[in-house]
């Protein structure tokens, strides 16, 4: 019996090394050697890999998935958050090698083929995610290819810090999306397809590239703005500050997620700062301080609002239980409110989707 | 919201007995609950009549109550404490149905009384109550099966008329499933419905549609009193819907949902418990999906802390008995700490980086007669669960953790046991759900019979079937493979996959020494992992792991001098709750005194393996290679070599104590061990100091055995070696039942397929000392010979009836002081001659003034926790202390030794029998023990102590109405004295001719004769027998002494009748006359509650 194993490594920037095998693009024993290379993450979900690998917030990094099995119920057409995969690459343990759901309509392997995205199995994702956790984020490489080759690979890679991802991700032309009621105009700094389809519910929804001005927004005559989740360092997306600033004096009611939530605090003078290796998971404990009560919230980001930085101009409405970091804000003396985390899931629980209701109402009382 | 403060005291309501369906999860949960309470400041009142948990230590309750668990004796505790609060919620279904007895007596939750915390009434009802929690359910918008309530078999019939067979059919308020079935013909539907009705306490059934062969999940939920909902674990079930879930093999987290799926199951969950009114704590909701559609269910939901909670305990490391807990006085999730971090709050979501499985253990080998086979009524007695990286590896983990012979899902000798079938019977048998499924289907698989076929028959779902398919296939390049040519990637391979040495061994047919020497030559060798909530995003402060084969190794250096407890490995008939509270006393102890200590079990029902038992928990089969794997990690990571104790979990850790490195072993060397479980060796050491015996003596093979029955004459006693819970033991009275007793050693027997040192050793066959009372003591020795008489029980049933299924007394109540000396003296002499260091347990019969051992087990035994309830010395306590070096003079200054407390009261043991759910069995005892569980009555007359203990274990002694009495003529003497007890407390007795004759000739007073069932004719109406009075439902209460030898089937068909007609059944003349004088003594004076701490007082 042989078995058909294409031996790759994963190398991190400090230095350290992680045994492992081939999957996705490039892992055929005839492909030539590859690397890839990117920011490490990792994300404590239980499920959800197919949504977590088509959001857009991850390009440019790599995600490790600490749940062991990954591809168990396949994919399905229905479950991806945007047409690619953004990520650079992703880190398993173990990858089924058979699905099997109602819903599945394809392999992961396959999925991640399509999308010519490689991956590392077999790997210790546990000791690396406890790096992860203590080091921070790190740039790391993984392929095919030498150790030294993927150290030298990890070495020139850059994180996420200082990065400007956008224009990666958003959309270069504008387009609508659902037929509801409300004309909402969402900006699409890595807009998640869950998002759009929360927001279809109750809106017609007219996607604009992220670099659109607050005149354009404006001669679209909106009931409501909507700023969306992305990938990277949120100082470094410039100019949208300055339009969300311009807008907040329209007193159209205006609703950010995650990177919005950033961007808006920005607009706001206040300041965001790099958490050491990010929330990425579906479990996170948040407390919507109006009415006390917890909510299990799906999270993915690396980097967060200073709430000090808010004083007198927000009201911080949200807070992170584990690390009392900001997860949402209400702007004083505008329409305007954001959270850190993803009230839509896709994945995750839908313990804040109240969130989209607040936004209706805001939009129902002008 | 803060604590509450306006309770002060509250009454938290145990689970009574282990029976099935209710183990010892519930110790685990009440354990935590009154320790949470205590530590809450609470003044904690507890009730159960359950000796052997850990919870009725009076250390843990203000106020502990041994009292039976039934709502009289419940309301006099109530009157006598007044408790400001009511927990029903973690003690199972039998807390929560004594908690509605109340209520609907007025007792509890109304104003004025008690307040019902964690669930109210109403909640329990919407829950319990099939109809009502389906309309609920509707209400709320969640799908349900289509279903009909009815309270009689017409309106059952009526119901399936409309939504036709196959019907599935739910008595309420049961536990475990009782009564449940399925129905594919009318025919069967009819014997469903009536058995149902019948199982359930008011009459009522659910009859849906069925859903077999839908896929199975359960999401443990925990709810705050401020409406904050979480989800703490997902479980997938292997087995599809059709297995009750607790018989079922289970894994978690879900393996085969989306995220789309699973959040709308939660979604559901939560609306359910919301609507349910479950205001505070955790409950368990049951879903069934529907494979080719979605289509998601709800099945039925708990509103309490269940089996399934505390296995997510475990497999998550949340505690949710805990929370629970403290929810109920009034905190919420984000007011309380996540203990295993200490940083983030309890208000969140356990993620976990592993994969949990657990599978049921059955015990089918002691009922003949049982099919065998699974369904919705819980049949299991006990549980293993394992922890792997994968599925794979925690499967295998959890097949060896089993101890059923079986090293993994095959490659151990059992994969030849299903050569002989064809592909067609192998199918055939995967389509019905048994213990051996899982084994037959890993055949399958190796025959490369498609996934898609296996699944067409056996229901799993493909992806598991995939998973297996890989563990076929590793084994197949295994096999190809010889063991030095391995590379160490195949090892780590192999043993990622959960592959034993064990299993290596057998196929590459070397010693599982030898595999293990060449697996650690290559360095091959498990690193251990934290089980910490959340996949390693913050850092764990609780050292609980688990081994698996990656990079990198967690666990601390121990600081200090470091033991090893192993435990007692899943629960079975003969080996449960009783060696967990051993293991978890000697934890404390050693803790206590200094020592790191080590908890190394597989059980996750149990107190053992709650994380802050012990400073580490290795959660892990108790086999040779883990236990030497976790030996070996500990020395290195420390540098000191730890102690192992194998002395308290039962037979489990002693069979392997003498291939653990000998200068490990705590206590009692395994060289004693085996002296007194070897039973030739035995033998010599009574013979070499003049210890009598029965006669007898050992054999090796049935030739042999037929030569001694011989010479020393019928009835004969057949003792393997090396077993627990009288595992194959039989009275027998002729060479044809000899023969088939000793077919029970060979390899095709089921004792020779358990395996191990049974199957190897020697059989004692001894006399059978017929009407000999059996007397059992504890007792511990230590190094400077110092011999403590724990204490001396004496049995109330006669020889033959196995111990642990035989009531007892403490003090005895027949034996003279003189005999009661001997038995000390010969206790001490055996202590002295097998050199124990520790505890021993020794077995005497005795006649007349003849005092004989019957055997010796240097160990902890099943009555330790009763014994030290009954007297208030904490045996374990001391004896681990023994086993360290301690001498009991050092412990008496110490202060950890007292006095045994003076006397007054009277302790009776009393086992409860799981006949209920087996309806094929005959009830009457005999030497192979079949009791799950035991209780304890404790009152100031041993009558009166006995009877406390009947009523607690369920035993009803009727005020009025008609006893059945049948006596072998053996008994008929004894017989008049209970029979004219049970007409001066104004009962009416029934009895067959030949009884009846010698009763009245002998001043008794019969008042109905009936026929032999024997004598029976189908078509005379007229005719009257015992078994036709008690279906009627005439027979209150039945005497029924077996014949010893011949035919039985007039009695085994009183017995089998009443059962299942739920007709108290006493089988001894001895526990008649003490039934009855409990009776008396009750009229003369009624029954008074008092706790333990009370009888405890010095």
């Amino acid at each position: 019996m042989t078995r058909n194993i294409r031996p790759a490594l994963l190398v991190l920037q400090d230095g350290s090394v992680f045994e492992g095998e081939a999957i996705g693009a490039n892992s055929s024993e005839i492909s030539a050697p590859v690397i890839a290379r990117g920011e490490v993450v990792f994300h404590t979900g239980l499920s959800g890999y197919q949504e977590i690998l088509t959001d857009p917030s991850y390009a440019g990094q790599i995600i490790t998935f600490t749940t062991p099995h990954i591809g168990n119920y396949g994919t399905s057409a229905a479950d991806s958050e945007s047409s690619k995969i953004f990520a650079r690459g992703v880190i398993v343990r173990e990858l089924a090698r058979r699905r099997s759901n109602w819903r599945s309509d394809d392999s992961l392997d396959s999925f991640l083929k399509r999308h010519d995205i490689s991956g590392i199995a077999g790997i210790d994702t546990r000791r690396l995610t406890r790096v992860l956790r203590d080091s921070g984020a790190m740039p790391g490489a993984f392929g095919t290819a030498s150790e030294s080759e993927l150290r030298q690979a990890a070495a020139k890679e850059k994180g996420t810090a200082g990065r400007n991802l956008i224009a990666q991700v958003t959309t270069t032309k504008s387009y609508v999306h659902g037929a509801g009621k409300f004309k909402v105009v969402a900006f699409d700094f890595g807009i998640k397809t869950t998002i759009l389809n929360c927001l279809a519910e109750f809106a017609t929804v007219h996607v604009v590239p992220a670099s659109t001005s607050a005149a354009e927004v404006m001669a679209l005559s909106p009931d409501g703005i909507f700023l969306s989740n992305g990938p990277g360092d949120p100082e470094m997306v410039h100019g949208a500050p300055a339009t969300i600033r311009e807008l907040f004096g329209t007193g159209v009611p205006m609703f950010g997620i995650c990177l919005g939530h950033q961007l808006m605090a920005l607009a706001l003078g206040g300041k965001t700062f790099k958490l050491p290796f990010g929330h990425h998971g579906a479990n996170h404990p948040v407390r919507n301080l109006a009415t006390k009560s917890v909510e299990i919230t799906s999270q993915n980001h690396n980097f967060c609002v200073d709430a000090d930085s808010l004083a007198g101009k927000a009201e911080v409405t949200h807070v992170n239980l584990n690390d009392n970091t900001n997860e949402g804000m209400r702007v004083l003396g505008a329409n305007a409110f954001s959270v850190q985390y993803h009230p839509e899931a896709g994945p995750g629980p839908h313990d804040s989707r109240y969130l989209f209701g607040e936004f209706v109402s805001r939009m129902e009382a002008k | 919201m803060p604590r509450r403060n306006d309770i002060k005291s509250i009454l938290v309501l145990g689970s009574g007995p282990i029976v099935i369906g209710q183990a010892c999860e519930f110790d685990y949960s009440g354990t935590q609950a009154c320790r949470v309470l205590r530590s809450e400041g609470y003044r904690v009142i507890l009730a159960n009549s359950n000796p052997a948990t850990i919870m009725t230590d009076p250390d843990f309750a203000d106020r502990t109550y041994i009292e039976p668990l039934t709502p009289d004796f419940i309301e006099k505790i109530i009157e006598r404490e007044k408790p400001d609060a009511v927990l029903p919620t973690l003690g199972g279904q039998t807390a929560l149905n004594l908690a509605m007895e109340l209520f609907a007596r007025g007792k509890v939750g109304v104003p004025g009384t008690p307040e019902l915390i964690g669930a109210n009434a109403e909640a329990i009802a919407t829950a319990e109550d099939r109809g009502k929690f389906k309309e609920a359910m509707i209400e709320i918008g969640l799908s349900v099966p289509r279903s009909g309530i009815a309270h009689t078999l017409p309106e059952a019939q009526k119901i399936v008329k409309e939504i036709g067979l196959p019907v599935i059919i739910r008595p309420a308020y049961i536990l475990g499933g009782r009564g449940t079935g399925i129905a594919h013909t009318p025919e069967e539907f009819k014997a469903v419905v009536s058995n149902g009705l019948a199982a359930s306490p008011i009459s009522e059934v659910l009859i849906e549609t069925s859903i077999v062969g839908w896929k199975e999940y359960e999401l443990e939920v925990m709810r705050d009193r401020n409406d904050n909902c979480v989800i703490i674990c997902s479980i997938e079930n292997v087995d599809a819907m059709g297995v009750h879930t607790g018989d079922s093999i289970t894994v978690a987290p879900a393996m085969t949902l989306s995220d789309v799926e699973y959040q709308k199951m939660r979604d559901a969950a939560f609306a359910c418990i919301r609507r349910v009114g479950v205001e505070t704590g955790g409950s368990n909701v049951q879903f069934a999906v529907n494979p080719t559609t979605g289509e998601q269910v709800v099945i039925e939901m708990n509103p309490r802390v269940s089996r399934s909670s505390a296995l997510a305990s475990k497999a998550t490391g949340f505690p949710i008995a805990k929370i629970a807990a403290k929810l109920a006085v009034g905190y919420t999730l984000d007011e309380i700490s996540n203990d295993i971090t200490k940083k983030t709050p309890a208000s969140f979501e356990p993620t976990i980086d592993y994969v949990v499985v657990k599978i049921p253990r059955w015990a089918f080998e002691k009922f003949p007669g049982t099919s065998g086979v699974l369904g919705t009524q819980m049949q299991s007695v006990g549980e293993a669960m394992a922890i792997g990286r994968t599925f794979t590896e925690s499967l295998q983990k959890a097949l060896r953790s089993l101890e059923i012979g079986r090293f993994g899902l095959n490659c151990d000798p059992g994969e030849e046991n299903y050569l002989a079938l064809s592909d067609e019977e192998l199918l055939n048998k995967i389509a019905i759900p048994t213990p051996e499924r899982i084994f037959q289907i890993g055949e399958c698989l190796r025959r490369k019979i498609s996934i898609e076929i296996v699944a067409e028959y056996c229901k799993f779902d493909p992806w598991f079937l995939d998973q297996m398919l890989t563990i076929v296939e590793e084994r197949e390049f295994l096999a190809e493979r010889e063991m030095g040519s391995l590379t160490k990637l195949e090892w780590l391979r192999a043993k990622r996959m959960g592959f034993a040495d064990a299993q290596l061994a057998w196929l590459w047919k070397k010693s599982e020494a030898d595999v293990r020497a060449s697996r650690l030559a290559l360095g091959v060798r498990p690193t251990y992992k934290a089980v910490d909530t959340c996949s390693a995003e913050f850092s764990a402060q609780t050292p609980y792991h688990y081994s698996t084969y990656e990079d990198e190794s967690e666990i601390h250096a121990s600081t200090k001098e470091s033991v090893i407890i192993l435990g007692s490995g899943p629960n079975r008939i003969g080996q449960g709750i009783e060696f967990d509270y051993c293991c978890v006393h000697a934890s404390f102890a050693l803790r206590d005194a200094g020592f790191e200590t080590i908890m190394l079990n597989c059980n996750p029902e149990t107190v053992s393996t709650d994380y802050d038992t012990s400073d580490k928990l290795f959660f892990e089969p108790l086999t040779l290679e883990d236990v030497l794997n976790v030996i070996e990690a500990e020395t290195v990571s420390s540098g000191v070599k730890p102690k192992v104790i194998v002395g308290l979990g039962g037979q489990t850790p002693l069979k392997l104590a003498g291939r653990i490195p000998a200068d490990l072993i705590a206590g009692t060397n395994s060289q004693s061990i085996d002296i007194a479980e070897d039973r030739e060796k035995w033998s010599a050491l009574c013979e070499a100091n003049s210890i009598a015996q029965p006669p007898g003596g050992t054999a090796r093979n049935i030739d042999q055995a037929v030569e001694i029955a011989n010479k020393i004459g019928y009835p004969v006693l057949v003792r393997p070696s090396y077993v627990l819970g009288g595992r194959a033991m039989q009275i027998v009275h002729d060479e044809a039942q000899l023969k088939r007793a000793m077919q029970e050693m060979d390899q095709a027997g089921s004792l020779g397929r358990e395996g191990g040192l049974s199957a190897e050793r020697p059989v004692l066959v001894d006399r059978f000392l017929e009407d000999a009372i059996e007397v059992d003591v504890d007792a511990i020795r230590d190094a400077s010979s110092e011999v403590l008489i724990g204490g001396v029980m004496e049995h109330v049933e006669q020889a033959g009836v196995h111990s642990g299924d035989s009531a007892c007394t403490i003090p005895p109540v027949t034996l003279s002081a003189k005999i009661i000396d001997e038995i000390e003296n010969t206790v001490k002499k055996i202590a002295n001659a097998l050199n124990v260091i520790g505890l021993i347990n020794v077995q005497f019969a005795v006649t007349g003034s003849t005092v004989y051992v019957i055997e010796a087990n240097p160990r902890a035994s099943r009555t330790v926790p009763f014994v030290a309830k009954a007297t208030g010395v904490q045996l374990v306590k001391v004896a681990s202390r023994v086993m360290l070096g301690a001498t009991l003079a050092q412990l008496r200054q110490e202060g950890l030794l007292p006095d045994r407390v003076p006397g007054g009261h009277v302790s009776v043991k009393e086992a409860v029998l799981p006949f209920n759910r087996f309806a094929e069995v005959d009830t009457a005892l005999g030497p192979e023990m079949r009791s799950t569980g035991e209780v304890m009555g404790i009152d100031d007359s041993f009558a009166r102590a006995f009877a406390k203990a009947q009523f607690a274990a369920g035993t009803t002694l009727p005020e009025s109405g008609l006893v059945f009495v049948s006596l072998n003529d053996r008994d008929k003497e004894g017989g008049i004295e209970v029979v004219k007890g049970l007409t001066s407390l104004g009962l009416q007795i029934a009895a067959t001719s030949g009884t009846a004759k010698y009763l009245t000739e002998n001043g008794c007073v019969v008042t109905r004769v009936v026929s032999k069932f024997s004598e029976r004719k189908a078509d005379d109406k007229n005719f009257d027998d015992a078994v036709k009075l008690i279906e009627a439902g005439e027979i209150v209460l039945v005497i029924n002494t077996p014949r010893g030898h011949g035919t039985r089937s007039d009695g085994e068909a009183i017995r089998k009748a009443a059962n299942n007609c739920r007709v108290s059944v006493v089988t001894t003349l001895s526990a008649a006359r003490a039934a009855v004088q409990g009776m008396i003594e009750q009229r003369n004076r009624p029954f008074a509650v008092k706790s333990l701490q009370e009888f405890h007082a010095r």
